[in-house]
């Protein structure tokens, strides 16, 4: 018996895992359904476009520039090895677009959407408002859910194109002001290597990542505990959730866009 | 009239309602008494759909409140939540108005408003309220607002939810006058919960006290001071001593 233990819970810990990824799906299906029946709550809608779109882009734009600083330095730093420093454009363009920026992008809303939906959702859980926006024949899935995950799906490929584009001017202002890159080359060189499945790749893991970003935000706050740790738990395990969830699917959306 | 037929409700391993029987007649006001953790809160979400009853039946007006359209069913209630659970994000007249402003019962902003603020005054709130969030209000006065939004759409039933917790004697004095007043005039069916042996005099029409999960006795309010129930009796006086344990 001592020895079958482990095993034992070991499988109780399975059988939760996938409990738990069943409950999530049926949350993400059920969102879905509701974003497309009415009613549909334009107020709601448009303060979460603000909240996750407007009221991000001060810290995606300061993530994409310090990271398209640095990655120049570095490719130039690092091809300089085999010659190869005049890559610093091109690298930096693919690197941005297709990588560092969506996911970049991605957990900077974790960090900053993704807990505010799960901090404000448990608080109103906690303080009985879901009770009684039911009371007021609200669905909490239409009212609070489906807008905020409807605008995260809109607008976070939008930051993710923005921040792209202050990730390449990033690496083009510390290229051309202090590694001796001419200006019109540096653009010329960035702008012939892109292709548009760079580009589409991006958006669409920006679609992704938002999705995933609110849904997680949702989740976690609608199945928050009680009181102040109830809250605080659903806050920490929302953007935890959620971080771990964009990187398995950058892997994953990667892979499906450039292993062909 | 509201029908409670052996409603039974678990919580994992605690049996929080074991068999509960209750009828509340259309047009009076019943408080459900009972100590903290005996189920009240649970009772009153059963019967509201916020909780599914593990067993028994739950009716409106002799109908299954199961089986019945959900937003019909809803729009003939009205509730005053423990701590008010107003909107922190709208200010005070959105709150009021939720239920005008969106849905079946939706008007234009402009007369929502309006009756906000006649439900604001009607439960002694100025005009200069209605724009305030409720982060800036007293406890007192969110209770207040609850109460306003909770007869903002002029339910035929309004449930109360420890109304007068937290708020200093005077302004629970206030909210009771309120509620009898409010339910008086609607000519509504109110269900109450408490403890608040004060709310119960004022409020009450008929009384049940709900104990180890079962209903141990119900009764108009005039006789509860000789009901002759030991639990009762100890409850309302206070008493440590009796087949209540103190410690539960």
């Amino acid at each position: 018996m001592i020895l079958l233990s482990p095993i034992g819970t070991l499988g109780r810990a399975v059988l939760q895992t996938l409990a738990s990824v069943g409950r999530v799906a049926l949350f993400a299906l059920s969102t879905l359904t509701h974003m497309l029946r009415p009613p549909f709550y334009g107020r709601e809608f448009g303060l979460a476009l603000l909240n996750i779109g407007w009221l991000s882009l001060p810290v995606v734009g300061l993530t994409a520039i310090f990271t398209g600083g640095a990655l120049a330095l570095q490719i130039y730093a690092g091809g300089a090895r085999f010659n190869a420093e005049a890559v610093v454009p091109q690298i930096v363009a693919i690197g941005m677009v297709r990588e560092l920026g969506p996911v970049l992008v991605g957990l900077m809303i974790a960090a900053r959407v993704t807990s505010s939906i799960a901090a404000e959702i448990a608080t109103m859980k906690v303080t009985e408002q879901i009770d009684a926006l039911v009371t007021l024949s609200t669905n909490p899935m239409k009212y609070l859910v489906a807008p905020r995950v409807l605008a995260a799906l809109i607008v976070v490929p939008l930051l993710v194109a923005v921040g792209d584009v202050i990730g390449i001017a990033g690496g083009y202002a510390v290229a051309t002001g202090s590694l001796g890159f001419n200006p019109a080359t540096y653009l010329k060189n960035t702008v012939d290597f892109l292709e548009a499945l760079d580009i589409v790749s991006s958006l669409v893991k920006g679609c992704a990542f938002g999705f995933i970003a609110a849904l997680m935000g949702c989740w976690f706050g609608m199945n928050s505990g009680r009181g102040a740790q109830g809250v605080g738990r659903a806050t920490k395990g929302s953007v935890e959730a959620a971080a771990v969830l964009i990187l398995a699917a950058n892997f994953l959306l990667t892979g499906a866009f450039f292993s062909l | 009239m509201i029908d409670l037929s052996s409603v039974t409700k678990s919580f994992g391993t605690n049996a929080v309602l074991r068999g509960v029987d209750l009828t509340i007649d259309s047009g009076t006001s019943m408080v459900i008494i009972g100590g903290s953790g005996t189920g009240k809160s649970v009772l009153l979400k059963c019967i509201l759909g916020l909780v599914t009853p593990d067993a028994g039946t739950i009716t409106l007006d002799g109908q299954d409140v199961t089986t019945q359209d959900r937003d019909a069913f809803l729009a003939r209630f009205g509730m005053l939540f423990q701590g008010g659970a107003l909107f922190d994000s709208l200010p005070v007249w959105q709150n009021v108005a939720f239920r005008l402003l969106r849905g079946s019962l939706k008007r234009p902003a402009a007369e929502a408003r309006a009756i906000a603020i006649e439900k604001l005054r009607r439960v002694g709130l100025k005009p200069e309220v209605a724009d305030l969030f409720p982060a800036e209000l007293s406890g007192g006065m969110q209770k207040r607002v609850g109460l306003a939004r909770a007869i903002a759409a002029e339910p035929e039933i309004i449930f109360f939810d420890e109304p007068t917790t937290g708020l200093d004697p005077i302004m629970a004095g206030v909210i009771n006058e309120l509620i009898r007043e409010i339910v008086t005039e609607m000519g509504a069916t109110a269900m109450t919960i408490t403890h608040d042996m004060s709310s119960v005099r004022a409020i009450a029409d008929n009384v049940a006290m709900l104990h180890d999960g079962v209903i141990k006795w119900t009764g108009p309010v005039d006789r509860m001071d000789n009901s002759g129930d030991p639990y009762l009796d100890q409850f309302i006086h206070g008493r440590a001593e009796g087949p209540i344990e103190a410690v539960r």
